[in-house]
């Protein structure tokens, strides 16, 4: 009974962990006063305010557009990726897996920078070159999702439907794509959070006026945090938080519905 | 089924690269600075009323693309990147010297900026130091780099002298410049050296005494300091003149004093660089940040010493008698301003400061 | 479709690697060999031997190893702890880890910042309890901290992962053959997750060691990281070279790192993060 209430305070206190600093933020949001640490009384006005400060809703849009472009290329091509890796030898195999781990062992800002190098010889930074960053590091995150949904398949149930006159495509979408579905499902929403949540490589990578969340906080970490930003970020995580909630319930609870929307 | 097969891969790849090209159309919408209606625009970081920007895409029906950058030194490297064609770009004086020494600036034709003539006289006379013909800039805001404190928390008889930010009483309440050369201000200024001195005895000799100090600063920030010290984080901050102003409006027990040992004095203006298209979009933004009405905007805003005359004469007595908004010209000629260091002086202050840091 | 045809499936991926994974790391490699006038030069590479710059390095490491080793700690119990729970919904658990990375990571470390400051909510709230305020603000104590926070789901959930694959007939075997809770653990509970540990000491250890954002929001610009080094050669110096330099001995020590774990492992592969 002492070990079982143990674990209960100390699993308490790992989530407050996880969960103070976003309260704060929250709580933050409300607060009538520019001061970061004097509670000025409650008021809403930074919502309000929010929706009308022009370069915070380009930012969010920026990022928004960024977040889900990067997310479906990488989904997209990852996916494809993780099918053809998996009827590689083992040779190439290894090379492949061990080339997909690069972005992942590099540190963000030799990714960033590498690619910055990159781009300044060839084009203009821009919001093009942001995307083609993202999607470079989200792949591996959709990769890493994928093949051990692809490895866990059952090889002879393909073949076999191939044997009774299947076409490859019909017998994919039949037997393999349902399996791999929720790796892809989970390998998009990691791409997204991870796009959603890098600063570093869009900090390099980015042209003049192109702002996302993250790069438009770093410069205003200096100056002060305008408020806007705790509402917009408290929406934002609302919204995470219905969005993660109803995907698990639909990706979990109903697998086949998800086959018949398919087809 | 061989066909079907490549008809999907042919059909995927097909999706990839039309989002590689949808991306890269969205780009060149962002990118492209020909654009007979679009402006890029390279400035510090919160340092223009957003509001005129959007009055002046109004107005004029040209689209700016606003980018900020936190130091000087960020800037120069945005900048000479190459990476991206600015049209327009406002930086500080020493980092202005190297670019017109580098051949990156434009002569402005201020016979296009008609409301130049708002800009007082004294300021384009300071602005000499690093534009001696006055053809390259248009000074923006100015100011002085000295010690904001706590008059609560600290003796205000002590703060005349840069020695205060020495003092053991104030260990883990001082607030540095995270800048390499503001730093070294102190320290030069203290020794009696020149803030612009390359002399690496001279160099290391401030080094040792930044080196001294390391323990008794609580952090080293740039911009936030005002905000540390509106919250009682901290008793004294090293901070230029505007900061200290805004601050002040926040905390009455604040106030700023620049040690009687001399200080620095800055000026940010606004030149037109190599790279600009556009020039004639360029003067009419110069000549919008030059009106009254706009550069009074950017004042309350900004909240530094505005070298436009036309709004210093609109203020309140109140705020035109406040030196620390508005240093006196006892202040302003106690001052040295930055002048450029070349290439091996700016490293080896480089290196110098990251031993500070890494100690 | 042979196993040949769906190999071309890795087809765009390939190309992608080629122009945007193996191209910027020569652009890297060529800078780091090269002077400002392009003849070629290993003293940018000799750059780490400076000692500003090994002890930043050291610094690095001494606090990627301290956040790797509490996230650990931190970690273990904890899986253990859900793995006990039976969640049915394993994802459920996924979802609490990362939910909060939807919120700005920035943003967070700030709210640390006004959390942990001398005069912050953490020391109102331990003055009120009559407590001494603590002071850790802007020290490497408080980036460890930051890091902590910022990685421990990465090693939360793939050690919770790998728990969660053991199969319960399993222990139970174990414990009807005589063995008593300590050595399931240590013959059954540890071997099994090993590949899980190990793939969250990857995925905390090689971020901590390159961060440089953490060490300037909580480190008060008092702590300078190996990170901050590059970051500063790049965005402040216009030292490219140097930076390009010091990325390649940050690249070789994350792969001899990586390889000096994989060698200590025989199965890693397939040990998703989620």
């Amino acid at each position: 009974m002492v070990k079982k209430s143990l674990s209960k305070i100390y699993m308490v206190l790992i989530f407050l962990f996880l969960y103070l600093p976003i309260a704060v933020l929250i709580v933050l949001s409300f607060n009538n006063s520019i001061s970061r640490v004097h509670w000025g009384g409650f008021t809403l006005d930074w919502y309000r305010e929010l929706f009308q400060s022009e370069t915070i809703m380009s930012a969010f849009y920026t990022t928004l557009s960024i977040t889900l472009i990067s997310a479906l290329v990488s989904t997209i091509i990852g996916t494809m990726a993780a099918i053809g890796i998996s009827a590689m030898r083992k040779k190439g195999k290894a090379i492949m897996l061990g080339a997909t781990n690069i972005p992942l062992l590099n540190a963000d800002i030799v990714t960033g920078i590498s690619l910055m190098l990159l781009f300044v010889r060839f084009t203009n930074l821009g919001m093009s070159t942001v995307l083609l960053a993202h999607i470079t590091f989200n792949i591996p995150y959709v990769i890493l999702n994928v093949m051990p949904k692809l490895n866990g398949l059952p090889q002879h149930t393909y073949e076999a439907a191939l044997d009774l006159g299947a076409t490859p495509a019909y017998a994919f979408y039949k037997i393999v794509w349902p399996d791999i579905l929720p790796g892809v499902f989970s390998g998009f929403l990691m791409a997204m959070t991870m796009s959603l949540d890098d600063f570093s490589i869009t900090y390099f990578t980015k042209g003049a006026g192109i702002n996302t969340l993250s790069t438009m906080i770093y410069t205003q970490l200096r100056k002060g945090i305008l408020p806007e930003m705790y509402a917009l970020s408290t929406i934002l995580f609302l919204i995470a938080l219905l969005l993660l909630l109803l995907i698990n319930y639909r990706s979990l609870e109903h697998p086949a519905r998800h086959r018949k929307e398919r087809k | 089924m061989k066909r079907t097969s490549i008809n999907k891969l042919l059909l995927a790849s097909l999706i990839v690269l039309s989002a590689c090209a949808l991306s890269g159309c969205g780009s060149k919408k962002g990118a492209s600075t020909s654009d007979a209606d679009t402006l890029t625009v390279l400035n510090y970081g919160k340092y223009i009323e957003p509001d005129v920007l959007t009055s002046f895409e109004k107005e004029t029906g040209i689209k700016v693309n606003y980018e900020e950058y936190e130091s000087p030194e960020e800037m120069y490297t945005k900048f000479t990147a190459g990476a991206i064609d600015y049209d327009l770009a406002c930086t500080s004086e020493y980092m202005i010297e190297r670019l017109i020494d580098e051949g990156y600036v434009k002569p402005i034709h201020y016979e296009n900026i008609p409301h130049f003539s708002n800009i007082d006289q004294t300021y384009l006379d300071y602005s000499k130091a690093f534009d001696p013909e006055n053809k390259y800039t248009i000074p923006y805001f100015f100011g002085t780099v000295g010690i904001l404190y706590n008059k609560n928390m600290v003796d205000a008889t002590k703060v005349h002298s840069w020695d205060i930010l020495w003092d053991e009483t104030y260990r883990d309440q001082i607030i540095m410049e995270n800048s390499v050369r503001d730093s070294f201000i102190v320290p030069f200024k203290r020794l009696g050296y020149s803030v612009n001195t390359t002399d690496q005895s001279q160099m290391e000799e401030a080094l040792d005494q930044l080196t001294a100090q390391k323990p008794l600063v609580y952090a080293y920030y740039v911009d936030e300091s005002a905000d540390e010290m509106i919250i009682e984080d901290a008793s004294m901050a090293l901070v230029y003149s505007g900061e200290a102003a805004y601050a002040q409006d926040y905390n009455e027990n604040l106030d700023y004093v620049v040690p009687d040992e001399g200080s620095n004095m800055w000026i940010d203006s606004w030149f037109i660089p190599k790279t600009c298209k556009n020039e004639s979009s360029a003067e009419k933004f110069l000549d919008y940040l030059c009106r009254e009405d706009i550069a009074m905007q950017n004042f309350d805003y900004v909240y530094y010493a505005t070298p436009n005359k036309a709004v210093y004469d609109a203020l309140d007595p109140e705020i035109q008698e406040n030196t620390t908004i508005f240093p006196t010209k006892e202040t302003l000629d106690n001052c040295e301003m930055f002048t450029y260091l070349d290439n091996d002086a700016t490293s080896r202050y480089n290196y110098l400061w990251k031993k500070l840091k890494s100690n | 479709m042979s196993k040949r045809k769906r190999r071309l499936f890795a087809g765009p991926y390939m190309v992608w690697i080629i122009g945007f994974t193996v191209l910027p790391i020569l652009m890297i490699l060529y800078y780091a060999f090269t002077n400002a006038d392009g003849s070629f030069t290993l003293s940018y590479l000799a750059g780490i031997g400076d000692p500003v710059h090994l002890k930043a390095l050291l610094l690095s490491l001494r606090l990627a190893v301290e956040c790797t080793v509490i996230c650990l700690i931190l970690s273990y119990p904890l899986a253990m702890i859900l793995h006990g729970l039976n969640i049915k919904k394993q994802s459920f658990v996924v979802f609490i880890f990362v939910l909060p990375m939807w919120m700005n990571f920035m943003l967070r470390i700030l709210a640390w910042q006004m959390l942990l400051a001398n005069n912050g909510i953490i020391n109102h709230l331990l003055n009120l309890l009559g407590l001494h305020s603590v002071r850790i603000l802007n020290t490497p104590t408080a980036v460890v901290f930051g890091m902590v926070y910022d990685f421990l789901p990465f090693m939360i959930l793939p050690i919770y992962n790998s728990m969660i694959r053991i199969r319960k007939d399993v222990i139970e075997a174990a414990k009807d053959l005589g063995a008593n809770d300590r050595i399931v653990f240590f013959k059954i509970i540890v071997p099994m997750t090993m590949s899980g540990v190990i793939s969250g000491i990857t995925m905390v250890f090689v971020p901590a060691l390159t961060s440089f954002v953490v060490s300037d929001l909580l480190g008060g610009g008092k702590v300078l990281l190996i990170g901050n080094v590059i970051e500063q050669s790049f965005m402040q110096g216009s030292e490219w070279n140097l930076g390009s330099g010091l990325s390649i001995v940050l690249m070789i020590f994350v792969i001899a790192s990586m390889a000096f774990m994989n060698s200590h492992s025989k199965e890693t592969e397939g040990t998703a993060v989620w």
